[in-house]
């Protein structure tokens, strides 16, 4: 497992480096620049700011620099929002994503799973079909619909909860559940199919048939089973929502790290599109390799090789 | 082990709820004493004075640092950090007096020499700022300065309260450009020792203005608390100022509905039919026009009289107050209502002879005649045109009225819309026919918005090459004389309307929701909010 591991880091490695070149040189190929602003700023002012930045350099050899200072950890500055870093944009942003994201995971998993189950084991019934409606929504309805559907219930109609920022437990009960809702459904429906397929499986008339009674039966052998293609599905959806939502951080006026992904390329702003997209990359790696391992502990059939 | 997969997943689990939990709770809410909360704009990407070129960031910076002189509730020029001051008799040295007992915000002294500085860094091209070419380039030494000779500037602190400044050209709004936000004092010793990241850290950013920034959340708030060491601190009555950063127009509506905000400038325009007769809803007028560019170097648009056509063939009165809901006043000059003549009269009212160069009002048959007159009778032999546009504000619904309307005398009108950061250089390039633009003033003299019109203007997006025009503006930046001067500027506008240089359409309002609770407060014409002397009354 350890040669395992240090293999699919390899890779990793080649990856990230692929990543980081192609959008460097797809960035560089749109038209505009980070210096661009609705009153043109002299002549002697832009070649100034691109002397200072390197900009000015022949694109290969921008290319060059930017990975050595990356290798060596130095993600450069932000080219719009002088005086801070991209390192300090990501470590100061990143841990207010990451907290919103890492609970909005939390409560779609711990919804979904047994919304799923129990629509599963009521195929058909009352249950079943209600769960699914709602879960269709939660899958259709875009999340800005229900950020605002939230806000005017709950922050304006109704006042009991505030609507700017972050500062106490009830500033994060609209954002977490904004930013639940589309993978709630998803789980909810993912792992409705996925228990259905394993109740009809030999081995689960089995254990009826030898007398288990349905709770053990339900948690012993067919969650472990009908869970995995969950897990397959948390990997990414871990490293996506822990980076923030755009829509959602700017409906709530969050400073996470949602919106940086998004004015980054509006605004051109070439060092902080290259270091959020090098460390989405990043974590969408390491949560593959992390699935990876989990799937080992929940199923030990499977080798990894 | 699925019992260990489980009890794993439960503790992951746990862990990540009480690490969160505990961050929620010691984040507890605390007493701000008389904070007003207000909402101007996003997360400004700088607060350095001489690198901001947004009005939001703009509007912050006016209350954290304040220049040798200000606008006033009037719009008039008042005194700032310098008391007094005068102008030779050739217009070319102005010398300013600091008041006595100037401090910056961390309590040390702020003398004459502190205003050198900040303006020889404005030139620095290792500083690069946007504006140093609007607000210095007529001083001496300039264009030394801005190679990076710095000394060359001629802004010399004779003792440590009177500033010299000598101009290389008359520049008799200089003093405007002395309350202009770029040229506000900042700290060397702070700037050395922090770099660029003075202006991100309240910490090491050190203003002199009546308050000062206490905290900044990214994207999220900035606290100003008031500066005590503020020369006219007695006046201010507010402990503090929160500056909301919310992007999104609904959320900013929001927060105002349910108190969070007493002020907001973002107004969702879907909602403001219903706030026509609502008292906390303002409109009011700033120096600035929403006008479409011909590019003048491409064939139709090079035909004055085509583009005469298509302006004739524009209702800005239904523009204006229809289409934009009344957030936009029909625009009948190009310098519309809020520019100062040089004898500080309205300029709008002594241009054309005081009447409006264009109708507020279609006018087809004019617009048909122009059209047959320039060889193209009911747009015969006219090829189809293309109009550029970015997607933001009333931008596409003027771009899908621009079709019909044009459409009436016989125009084809493609529409292509941009992305924002495209748009830009593509109309900066003239990549286009004909493309939306819009010039807000940075000061109230015409000649910022004349300019625009010069043929070697980096704004000149139109190409608008004409040596009438360009005479005329020579003869504004060169004469002394007030009477001499206001006249070549009325020439330089005569001709551009009767070129159709540019096709003016809306005059800007600023449009916002205020409180009642506030009072004290004012919006200037350059579209700031002065809320330094505002007071809550509950």
């Amino acid at each position: 497992m350890v040669k395992y591991i240090l293999k699919r880091l390899g890779m990793a490695v080649v990856t990230i480096w692929l990543v980081a070149t192609l959008t460097f040189f797809l960035m560089n190929m749109v038209p505009g620049g980070p210096f661009l602003s609705e009153k043109a700023v002299s002549p002697k002012a832009l070649a100034a700011l691109e002397e200072k930045y390197g900009l000015d350099k022949p694109l290969f050899e921008q290319y060059l620099t930017y990975i050595k200072g990356a290798i060596h950890g130095d993600f450069g500055d932000s080219l719009k929002q002088r005086g801070r870093t991209v390192m300090s944009i990501i470590s100061s942003k990143f841990p207010v994503s990451a907290r919103i994201g890492g609970l909005s995971v939390l409560l779609a998993f711990s919804l979904g799973v047994p919304l799923g189950c129990i629509s599963a084991l009521n195929r058909g019934k009352i249950g079943d079909n209600i769960i699914i409606v709602i879960a269709t929504c939660g899958i259709a309805v875009p999340s800005f619909v229900i950020c605002t559907l939230l806000m005017y219930t709950f922050g304006v109609k109704l006042g009991w909860l505030p609507t700017l920022g972050l500062k106490t437990w009830k500033h994060y009960i609209m954002p977490v559940a904004a930013l639940a809702f589309y993978p709630t459904a998803y789980i909810t429906r993912l792992m409705r199919s996925s228990m259905l397929d394993v109740l009809g499986q030999d081995y689960m008339r089995t254990a009826r048939a030898k007398g288990l009674n349905q709770f053990v039966s339900l948690f012993k052998h067919a969650l472990r089973n009908a869970i995995l293609p969950i897990v397959t599905y948390l990997g990414p959806l871990i490293a996506y929502t822990v980076t923030g939502s755009f829509i959602v951080e700017k409906i709530f006026t969050i400073p996470g790290l949602g919106g940086e992904f998004i004015s980054s390329i509006t605004n051109r702003d070439y060092t902080i599109i290259m270091g959020t997209t090098i460390f989405l990359a990043t974590l969408v790696i390491l949560m593959n390799v992390v699935v990876d391992i989990v799937y080992k502990l929940v199923d030990p059939r499977i080798n990894l090789k | 082990m699925k019992k260990k997969v489980i009890s794993m997943l439960l503790a992951a689990a746990m862990t990540v709820s009480m690490v969160s939990g505990m961050a929620l709770t010691a984040a507890a809410e605390e007493s701000t004493g008389k904070e007003l909360s207000v909402q101007v704009g996003p997360n400004p990407e700088t607060l350095d004075p001489a690198l901001n070129s947004a009005v939001d960031g703009g509007n912050m910076i006016l209350h954290t640092f304040e220049c040798l002189l200000t606008v006033d509730q009037d719009g008039k020029i008042a005194p700032g950090q310098a008391e007094t001051w005068e102008t030779s008799e050739d217009g070319l040295t102005w010398t300013f007096h600091l008041r006595d007992g100037l401090k910056w915000s961390d309590g040390s002294d702020l003398t004459a020499g502190d205003f050198e500085y900040s303006w020889k860094r404005v030139c620095d091209p290792e500083v690069a700022a946007p504006y140093a070419d609007t607000v210095l380039s007529m001083v001496k030494g300039f264009d030394e300065a801005i190679e990076g000779d710095l000394d060359a500037l001629a802004v010399k602190a004779t003792d440590d309260q009177t500033l010299v400044v000598e101009l290389s050209s008359p520049c008799t709004y200089f003093d405007s450009l002395a309350a202009f936000a770029t040229l506000s004092p900042v700290q060397q010793a702070t700037i050395v020792a922090n770099g660029d990241s003075w202006a991100v850290d309240p910490e090491t950013y050190v203003s002199n203005g009546p308050f000062m920034i206490t905290e900044w959340e990214p994207s999220s708030y900035i606290i100003t608390a008031k500066n005590p060491y503020y020369w006219n601190a007695d006046a201010i009555k507010l402990d503090s100022i929160k500056w909301n950063l919310i992007e999104d127009a609904n959320a900013s509506y929001y927060a105002y509905q349910n108190g969070e905000v007493l002020f907001i400038k973002d107004v969702p325009t879907e909602e403001i039919p219903s706030l026509q007769d609502n008292d906390e809803f303002h409109v009011d007028p700033i120096i600035g026009t929403y006008y479409l560019s011909f590019n003048t170097q491409v064939e139709p648009l090079d035909n004055p009289l085509v583009r005469k056509a298509l302006s004739l063939a524009i209702d800005r009165e239904y523009v204006a107050n229809t289409l934009m809901q009344g957030t936009y006043s029909p625009a009948v000059n190009f310098i519309g209502p809020g520019w100062k003549d040089t004898d500080g009269s309205d300029f709008i009212d002594n241009a054309n002879g005081g009447e409006p160069y264009l109708s507020a009002n279609a006018d087809i048959e004019a617009a048909k005649e122009a059209l047959a007159e320039a060889g193209y009778p009911d747009g015969e032999g006219l090829p189809v045109l293309h109009y550029i546009t970015n997607d933001a504000g009333y931008h596409k619904a003027v771009a899908e009225y621009l079709q019909d309307a044009w459409k009436e005398i016989g125009v084809t009108l493609e529409v292509e819309l941009m992305e924002w950061a495209s748009f830009t250089p593509t109309r900066r390039n003239g990549d286009y026919e004909i493309a939306r633009n819009g010039w807000v003033g940075d000061y109230s003299d015409p000649s910022n918005m004349l300019e625009l019109m010069y043929s070697t203007n980096g704004n000149n997006d139109g190409k608008f090459n004409n040596a009438d025009f360009d005479a005329a503006i020579d003869v504004s930046r060169t004469t002394t004389d007030a009477a001499e001067r206001s006249a070549a500027l009325h020439e330089a506008e005569d001709i551009m309307m009767a070129e159709t240089s540019c096709c003016p359409v809306a005059y800007y309002n600023d449009f916002w929701l205020q409180s009642p609770k506030i009072t004290g407060a004012w919006h200037s014409a350059y579209g700031y909010w002065y809320f330094m002397y505002a007071d809550i009354e509950e």
